[in-house]
């Protein structure tokens, strides 16, 4: 076992390294791709080893501990991993997908003159987002956390010369950071009440100091570490960072913004499902944010026109289905999901990303049309993505979205279940409508490039993945048990299947008819407006609570304390005046008032003296 | 002997600097340099003590401890001593003023020898004030700090300089005569009421005055240290005298000076008055969390980046107040750990922006902007500090506010949450802070090539890069450091803050 | 023997000469020699005073205090001499009423 962990340990700390070492060396660009690809695919081979080895032994828990950071009194802290069937799933995509978004990078990025700044960020990434993963406390986890959201800030703002890329940069560090303070205080409380930070620990002590009728601080820690949860994966308050994180590279709105950083809410829930399952008050807030975020996501997502921004609003959609999951107690078909999404998620961004990357960084979908001819590779992967995302049947997408609608009914939440069938209508239909309106009808903008081989090559594996990946890691079952659904009805069972069909079939109908991109009446045109400005919630934070903010501040740039000090030196300055006409500088007249001073001390002193 | 050593070497060095002048202006800056290398050499033995013999930092609360006599007929002793506390602090000085001496060695051209002179003095009466036992002597090193301070920004200063420079003096010297006062009332009832006339810290701590004076008197003594730290309704001499100090003396000033006030705190009001700090801790935190709240909204819309980075101050130095008076030993770990981390990253923000002011000639957040275009390896070092302050994990900021936040939490769990949110306008003032200065498009079409780092700016920022990353990945050697007695003292009055 | 009063009288009209002088003159130098003038004023004053109280030798606490006196008068003289010089030198007079630099 302890060459298990010597492995362990060495998951995380490849692709930290191989950032240290780009940082300080001056390789040429061969070789910057050699070593963070080369780092990331080891780590890719590890974890598939780790996957071999647990394939064989059921019972696999590993641990492995990179020394101590804290210790203070009760407060001990390690570097500690904690590897079971949960972080192996994490680790296997991010180290796959990631692996795969780097030789697809090497390609997307060779024209780009910060080429070993920009895989300095990626693998940086990649060690932070294991971390993440594999922490066995909440305070690595936390280190985890905030690493992956400062490389995404760094990715986002990549180029840094566009003052928009910038904006979006900060705009996505700030929200994910109110979210992680919430995090953070939830950390103090637990750490308060339960006098540990280890994960595991935590789930069994928790059921030991609260019970089911005792959980209200148990509840209050849940949904702080829920907030940190929505603003990472971009939910309901905390969405509107995702889409304009698109101003990063596309690699990166894969990798990041759509395979990894953003499930990590996700995996926070479901590593602390057991925590979660004392406060079900709150996994019923998780499953209303859930419901409500695919809702808007899915909408916005039916009105845009910028491709990258299509893709976003569908992540935040799909990742609305995987917090409905957790919020109905099926954490393993949320990872489950979170898994296929991964492939046919970073598969639809590695694609779009040829697409652009083929037509000189063109993002508006109603300037493409008819590629499919010029770009086959591109269209077959994008076709195969789109019908993922649209659960056609046999695709990845389709048995965990299955999945998840099916243990929304077995938990008896038939509302939301409507709900969710309708964001999958939805979903369905931007799919088919996004791939429509690129790949046929007219030829628009001719491609001047195709895609290179190492980028191919990316898209074909994740191809295979998106179609086969449907399979359910076994371990995730035993970890986090599944609810039994056999109370289906047909239309529960049928429905979800037919309906993307007749929502593709929809979409077409309107794409024959030239209709998308139109709109008639001005009823129609406001409800498009507020669809694609993703339900103005920009505008609402803008005048809620910035606005403010900044007024506030400006209000007090000149430090109303120091007015006070300042009032204090005006009045000295004014007695100043006053007494110093008194100081003429003329020594005679200090002298004359000297003496007549003493002459009159002396006269008042005799007369005291004679008058006694 | 090698504490008066310690202290001697840079009075004598500022000295022979000033004299030095007359002989060659490049000699003053080769002198202090030998000279702050040689204060080195009376610590050295403490590191092969910390790394070869942890069982003797346990044993006794001093690792040093040397007294003389000075002024028999009050009782007043030459006593300094040194344990991990003042180990860390002067470890942190040390470095910092080979920090500032490498940010003046090409800023300052005029009058080098009175420059280096004050320059040394300054660090003279800091590692006296960290060293100092005797409360008469700890009052005259911190006076002694202030003096040349006062001339190194008057002197050498920005455009703002006489204002300034003015305004520190002010303040500080206020703050001195109200610990003046403080420290003459708490030795006179000492004196009523034990019949011993002593200044010395270890004798008034083992036998505290009673009655209703400690709490005035802790009163005294905690304004005093809150001026210099500074702490809210005192800090506004601060961004002042920031902003217009030579890059050395802002380095100076953030990274040790303002040190001494929390250090005050640690050493003297907490163990010397248990009960009246616990009757204080309530308005502590709260003017703590304030301060770490209004000083990040100021920090937030300064246009000069010397000022935005002194507000930052304001902000960080909150958390080390709300560590101190949590009474908790979490927090207190948590702010001494800030005092390091601080010391380095906000030093770091200042060398930068004096570097940068000394190739564009320009503070203004709306003239600069794209510096990464020209500058790649500064702007590295920015984002590097600038992410350190606003704490991120894995670096010394992030431990210390975690510590202090987790630390208070227990205590008053409400004014922590809104500390915590310090941390969300911590990231606001240094995103807009990176995002201004070294991102987006190069403002002024300059031709002219400006240089990246030279070679000893660029080993001063790697080696503070490194201490951060330490601090924040291996802090325990500094927990360690820090003293168990203390802690004790901490614990008593956390007990005793229960029952109350 | 003299009279106290005799004493007393002439250090009066010493030191009000003295003080007259100051008060009247412009010139640096001849406001020092009058303040001289004062202090010799004061130290006869100690010789009678030591003379009055003590009816024998032992008392000789204002002798002393005349000596103290004349070397403070002679150390404070040569101090504000050299001041003296200097300003001459600088200002190539020493009006004392356009001497008011420090005022500003």
């Amino acid at each position: 076992m302890t060459n298990y962990s010597n492995l362990l340990s060495l998951i995380p700390l490849l692709p930290i390294l191989s950032a240290v070492i780009l940082l300080f060396s001056n390789p040429s660009r061969l070789w910057v791709s050699i070593l963070a690809v080369g780092s990331i695919t080891s780590v890719a081979l590890i974890s598939s080893f780790l996957n071999y080895v647990y394939w064989q032994q059921t019972d696999f828990i590993l641990k492995a501990s990179l020394g101590n950071w804290i210790s203070i009194a009760e407060l001990s802290i390690s570097f500690g991993l904690y590897l079971d069937s949960l972080s192996l799933v994490m680790i296997t995509i991010i180290s796959g997908v990631g692996a795969l978004i780097h030789l697809y990078s090497t390609g997307f990025m060779s024209q780009d003159k910060s080429f070993k700044r920009y895989f300095i960020y990626l693998n940086l990434f990649v060690s932070a987002m294991l971390f993440l993963v594999l922490a066995d406390n909440l305070l690595l986890l936390y280190l985890g956390w905030e690493g992956v959201g400062l490389c995404s800030y760094l990715l986002i703002g990549f180029w840094y010369q566009d003052k928009n890329n910038n904006l979006a940069a900060n705009k996505a560090f700030l929200m994910t950071r109110i979210g992680d303070t919430a995090m953070a205080i939830g950390l103090f409380l637990l750490f308060t009440h339960l006098g540990t930070l280890d994960i595991q620990e935590i789930q069994v002590k928790a059921h030991t100091v609260w019970s089911l009728s005792d959980n209200t601080i148990a509840s209050i820690c849940c949904l702080l570490l829920l907030g940190g949860a929505v603003g990472k994966s971009a939910q309901f308050p905390l969405q509107n960072w995702l889409p304009d994180a698109m101003a990063g590279p596309t690699p990166v709105s894969a990798l990041i913004h759509a395979a990894t950083m953003v499930t990590a809410g996700i995996y926070l829930i479901a590593r602390n499902s057991q925590l979660f399952q004392l406060a079900p008050d709150v996994l019923y807030v998780i499953a209303l944010i859930g419901t409500f975020t695919l809702l808007l996501g899915a909408s916005a997502a039916m009105v845009q026109s910028d491709l990258k921004r299509i893709l976003a609003y569908s992540t935040i959609s799909q990742l609305g289905y995987m917090f409905l999951a957790l919020g109905v107690g099926a954490s393993a078909s949320a990872v489950f999901h979170l898994m296929t999404h991964a492939f046919f998620k970073a598969l639809l961004f590695l694609s779009a990303g040829a697409l652009i990357y083929s037509l000189h960084h063109e993002h508006n979908i109603f300037k493409m049309g008819g590629l499919f001819k010029k770009l086959p590779v591109v269209t077959v992967s994008f076709a195969i993505g789109c019908s993922a995302l649209a659960s056609l049947p046999f695709t990845s997408g389709f048995f965990s979205k299955e999945l998840i609608l099916e243990q929304v009914v077995a938990s008896g939440h038939i509302t939301l279940w409507w709900a969710a069938v309708l964001g999958a209508f939805i979903t369905a239909f931007y799919s088919a409508r996004l791939f429509f309106i690129v790949f046929l009808g007219q030829a628009q903008l001719s491609p001047d490039t195709t895609p290179t081989k190492s980028m191919s090559l990316a898209l074909i594996i994740l191809c295979l993945f998106s179609l086969l990946g449907g399979v359910q890691p076994s371990g995730l079952i035993s970890l986090m048990p599944p609810l039994h659904a056999d109370n289906l009805t047909n239309l529960q069972h049928w429905l979800p299947i037919i309906l993307p069909f007749i929502a593709i079939s929809f979409a077409w109908w309107i794409f024959k008819k030239s209709q998308f991109g139109r709109t008639h009446t001005s009823l129609l045109q406001g409800i498009h407006q507020l669809l694609k400005s993703g339900w103005a919630f920009d505008h609402i934070y803008q005048t809620i609570f910035i606005q403010p903010f900044k007024y506030l501040c400006q209000l007090n740039q000149y430090d109303v304390i120091d007015l006070f000090y300042r009032f204090i030196e005006k009045v000295s300055c004014i007695l100043n005046n006053t007494f110093s006409q008194f100081q003429n500088g003329q020594l005679r007249s200090y002298n004359a008032s000297l003496v007549i001073f003493c002459i009159l001390a002396f006269a008042w002193f005799i007369s005291g003296e004679l008058i006694k | 002997m090698s504490l008066f050593i310690l202290l001697l070497i840079p009075l004598l060095g500022g000295v022979l600097a000033w004299f030095s002048q007359r002989f060659d202006a490049n000699l003053p800056k080769r002198i202090t340099f030998i000279s702050l290398l040689m204060c080195w050499l009376p610590l050295i033995p403490l590191f092969h003590t910390m790394l070869f013999d942890g069982a003797s930092l346990k044993k006794s609360q001093w690792l040093i401890n040397e007294s003389f006599n000075w002024i028999s007929i009050f009782n007043i002793k030459a006593h300094l001593a040194l344990d991990g506390l003042s180990f860390l602090l002067i470890v942190l000085t040390l470095l910092m003023a080979l920090v500032a001496l490498s940010a003046a060695w090409h800023e300052i051209k005029q009058r080098t020898g009175f420059f280096y002179f004050n320059l040394l003095w300054t660090i003279a009466g800091v590692l006296g004030v960290f060293l100092a036992i005797d409360l008469f002597l700890f009052f005259v090193f911190w006076e002694v700090m202030l003096v040349p301070m006062y001339f190194l920004i008057s002197i050498w200063g920005h455009e703002n300089k006489h204002y300034a420079a003015i305004k520190f003096f002010i303040f500080t010297q206020a703050g001195g005569l109200l610990m003046l006062l403080s420290l003459c009332g708490l030795v006179g009832i000492h004196y009523q009421q034990t019949g011993v006339l002593t200044f010395d810290y270890i004798l008034l701590m083992q036998n505290p005055i009673t009655g209703d004076f400690p709490f005035w008197i802790a009163l005294g003594f905690t304004i005093s240290f809150l001026v210099k730290l500074p702490a809210l309704p005192f800090h506004s001499w601060l961004p002042d005298a920031h902003t217009q100090a030579p890059t050395a003396a802002s380095v100076i000033l953030a990274a040790v000076l303002l040190k001494t006030g929390g250090y005050g705190i640690i050493r003297f009001v907490l163990p010397l008055f248990p009960e009246a700090s616990i009757q204080l801790a309530p308005f502590m935190m709260l003017i703590g969390v304030i301060g770490i709240i209004y000083g990040a909204m100021m920090a937030f819309v300064q246009t000069d980046l010397k000022r935005l980075v002194a507000y930052s101050s304001v902000s960080h130095m909150g958390f080390v107040l709300l560590g101190c008076f949590a009474f908790n030993i979490y927090a207190l770990q948590g702010a001494v750990m800030q005092m390091l981390a601080h010391g380095i990253s906000t030093s770091a923000l200042f060398f930068l922006v004096g570097m940068i002011q000394h190739r564009y000639h320009t503070r203004d957040l709306n003239k600069l902007g794209g510096l990464w275009i020209n500058l790649p390896k500064l702007s590295a070092f920015g984002l590097f500090f600038g992410i350190a302050s606003l704490g991120m994990p894995g670096l010394g900021n992030f431990i210390a506010e975690f510590l202090i936040l987790v630390g208070s939490f227990e205590q008053y769990p409400i004014i922590t949450v809104f500390a915590t949110s310090g941390l969300i306008l911590a990231a606001v003032y240094s995103l807009l802070l990176i995002y201004k200065t070294f991102f987006g498009k190069v403002n002024s079409p300059q031709n002219i090539k400006i240089p990246d780092t030279n070679t000893k700016e660029w080993f001063t920022l790697i080696t503070m890069c490194f201490i951060l990353i330490y601090l924040g990945l291996h802090p325990q050697p500094i927990f360690d450091l820090v003293p168990i007695k203390l802690m004790n003292i901490a614990f008593v009055s956390f007990s005793m803050g229960v029952s109350l | 023997m003299i009279p106290v009063s005799w004493i007393l009288f002439l250090s009066l009209s010493l030191f009000s000469i003295g003080i007259f002088g100051v008060l009247a003159r412009r010139n640096l130098l001849f406001i020092l020699i009058s303040l001289e003038l004062m202090l010799n004023a004061v130290v006869i004053l100690f010789i009678a005073g030591s003379r009055y109280h003590s009816s024998s030798i032992a008392n000789s606490d204002g002798q002393i205090m005349y000596l103290l006196v004349l070397t403070l008068a002679a150390s404070e003289i040569a101090v504000g001499l050299s001041l003296v010089i200097s300003m001459y030198r600088q200002h190539h007079h020493l009006d004392i009423d356009k001497l008011n630099k420090l005022r500003d």
